[in-house]
């Protein structure tokens, strides 16, 4: 090299040439840019469903800008201020009320963090019914699958900082799960809770990794995800690889640049995500009560539990698998047993791509017995959501069974159920429809 | 197939949802009926405000339903508070606690607190029919019970308005044996009244949240017609 790549660019420091060839003289900014939006090539067949991936990141954005605001007014704080309300519940309705613009900014997190979960959903749906996780992505899935297990506890410790009836009882319940794992469980129940219950010192460690810890390990697996998917390139509906049929450029003749074509497009998905958004936030900004729990309007209060302690929606189908699980099996709690289905239940996603043996990826061209699966697959999800919301019944306990055998089946099962299907011929090159 | 897994979906969700809870009078009420909002902010700083803090609100703020900071300081604060101060009461936690077995819990947002899952605005309701539901009952220390509440630590603050109100034991109904100053009719009223000012109180900004909602969903219309096409000018080639 010896200097002679900088002296094509006529950089002498100044600003005198083309800034930009300045600055790729000296950083991939021109590269990147064509990597992965003006040359990266995706399926010009994208539908519906794949408007969830930059809606995700938009929600990203969305849930670090506000965040950063709320922190310039949020106090970690459980002590009782002079009124006897603690410090940390003052502090959301101070921004709520006194703070300009603040329940803006505050309804704009908390429906955020129900709508990152509605759109993460959705998007995982994706993968789902078109194969997306298949070779050669499974580490694009995978990324993915951490990603959404970081977004969970994410949620799970930003919901204990308004220090609310439901924050502080969910908090104390989901940590005292912990407890169950045999030998080590209550000193690390001890642990996570820094105090022998859901205290101050629960409150500012949630505080630290909701808003430091976990938003940067979710951003690093938010990049990750991305740079896998641009090194294998996107999947479409049709589930075929537009690589296999490239132009005498080298350009797959399915494919169009990410940039113009899909920023374009999914400005209009974010429109249409934006009002459905601004629907809820400015109309129910409770979502129904299920996205901001109404006894979460009473501060914590450490000597009263409530009748019905039940997590945030997003949480309810895992919620329900823990509750299912009622039997004491070799010697060890059900409770127990519980958080291992829980924490089964998430995890199992990862494994995905090992599992379906199908020789075709999208659904478009899979049988009946894929279909029936994965609707009652859904069903049971649902199901098992709903059921979460709800006090513990007989009736509840027997249905949340039933959909959890179904759930592990339909996953445990699937090496199996996903070659006996009849499958249909693969287009050659992808379908607009 | 179709209807049969539909079928499927909703059979648990029927068979759970059967049950309820004391039966709640509709509120018939507004947070935008200034007036009663006067009328219910009266109401609360005579009747409540003694023993319930709103500490979450500013007497300040009050000029949302039509009070000038004159009006305000003449007619609602009694104890030198300023016009900036939060709704506080004077009375100690700890001699509440003595008196009543319980801390009177502060009122600002009760009004959601009280809300439910699938129905959460039904906290107005429940205040509506809990004001109105206070009966005799000599067992309990207060000399109070409650439709709403049963066993309430807080006895009928506002008896000498609605009068006294005994309980059938057979049909559980109850029925006026003392007359208060108001009618029955004009006591509805002014508990109305009361809970409109409290549902207010839960959400002061909710009525400028819907009309800036309004105006941020006209504003999104107008970009999704420009956003749809410049989509359909850049993608008319892709076929």
């Amino acid at each position: 090299m010896a200097g002679g790549t900088y002296e094509k660019y006529k950089s002498d420091g100044s600003l005198g040439g083309n800034v930009l060839e300045w600055v790729d003289a000296r950083f991939p900014a021109t590269s990147m840019w064509k990597g992965h939006l003006s040359e990266y090539y995706a399926p010009k067949n994208f539908n519906f469903w794949y408007f969830f991936g930059s809606l995700a990141l938009l929600v990203l954005v969305i849930q670090i800008v506000t965040g950063i605001f709320l922190v310039m007014h949020y106090k970690p704080d459980g002590s009782l201020n002079a009124a006897g309300v603690p410090v940390a519940f003052a502090s959301v309705e101070y921004i709520m009320r006194d703070v300009p613009g603040g329940w803006i900014i505050r309804y704009m997190h908390s429906t955020g963090a129900s709508a990152f979960f509605i759109v993460v959903y959705m998007h995982m749906f994706r993968g789902l019914i078109y194969g997306s996780y298949r070779k050669p992505r499974e580490l694009t899935w995978l990324f993915g699958v951490g990603i959404f297990l970081v977004l969970m506890g994410e949620a799970f410790f930003g919901y204990l900082l308004p220090w609310g009836q439901m924050s502080y009882w969910g908090a104390q319940v989901i940590v005292n799960l912990f407890g169950a794992i045999p030998v080590v469980g209550n000193d690390l129940s001890i642990l996570i809770r820094g105090d022998f219950v859901v205290g101050d010192a629960t409150l500012n460690r949630f505080f630290s990794f909701h808003v430091i810890a976990f938003p940067l390990i979710l951003i690093g697996l938010v990049a990750a995800h991305i740079l896998a998917l641009h090194e294998t390139g996107s999947n479409n509906p049709d589930g075929i690889d537009i690589k296999e049929k490239k132009d005498e450029k080298g350009i797959p003749l399915d494919g169009i640049p990410f940039h113009p074509y899909y920023t374009v497009k999914d400005i209009v998905g974010v429109v249409v995500f934006l009002m459905a958004f601004s629907a809820i936030m400015f109309f129910a900004p409770e979502g129904g009560g299920y996205f901001l729990e109404t006894p979460n309007f009473y501060p914590a209060d450490p000597l009263k539990t409530p009748n019905h302690i039940a997590p945030v929606w997003y949480f309810t189908p895992y919620y329900s698998i823990l509750r299912a699980m009622v039997w004491n099996f070799f010697g060890l709690d059900a409770k127990f047993w519980g958080v291992v289905a829980m924490g089964a239940s998430v995890v199992i996603f990862a494994f995905l791509p090992w599992l379906d043996r199908s020789p075709v990826r999208s659904i478009r061209y899979r049988g009946p017995i894929t279909k029936v699966m994965i609707t009652l697959f859904v069903i049971c999800f649902f199901i098992l959501g709903y059921l979460g919301t709800l006090s513990p019944s007989p009736m509840g306990e027997l249905i949340s069974q039933v959909c959890t055998v179904f759930y592990f089946a339909f996953f445990l099962g699937m090496p199996w159920w996903s070659r006996m299907d009849k499958f249909k011929p693969v287009p050659e090159r992808v379908t607009m429809k | 197939m179709k209807k049969f897994l539909i079928a499927l979906f909703f059979a648990p969700v029927l068979a759970l949802a059967a049950g309820g809870n004391v039966h709640l009078d509709k509120w018939p009420g507004s947070v935008s009926d200034k007036a009663a909002l006067q009328n219910g902010a009266k109401l609360f700083v005579n009747y409540c405000l003694n023993c319930h803090s709103a500490s979450f609100i500013r007497y300040k703020t009050l000029v949302d339903i039509g009070l000038t900071e004159e009006q305000i300081k003449e007619n609602l604060m009694f104890t030198g508070e300023k016009i900036g101060d939060l709704m506080q009461v004077a009375a100690r936690h700890d001699e509440q606690k003595k008196w009543f077995g319980a801390t009177p819990p502060d009122l600002t947002i009760v009004a959601r607190a009280r809300g439910e899952a699938g129905a959460p605005k039904a906290g107005a309701d429940w205040l509506y029919t809990y004001l109105r539901t206070f009966y005799r009952d000599d067992s309990r220390p207060t000399g109070w019970n409650n439709l709403a509440f049963e066993a309430v630590g807080m006895p009928h603050v506002l008896w000498e308005l609605q009068g006294t109100q005994v309980m059938d034991p057979a049909t559980h109904k109850l029925s006026l044996a003392v007359p208060g100053k108001m009618s029955p009719a004009e006591y509805d009223k002014a508990v109305s009244d009361l809970v409109s000012f409290m549902v207010w109180m839960a959400e002061p900004q909710q009525e400028f949240r819907k009309t800036l909602g309004y105006i941020v969903l006209a504003f999104l219309a107008l970009l999704f017609v420009v956003a749809y096409a410049l989509k359909k000018e850049y993608w008319k080639d892709i076929h």
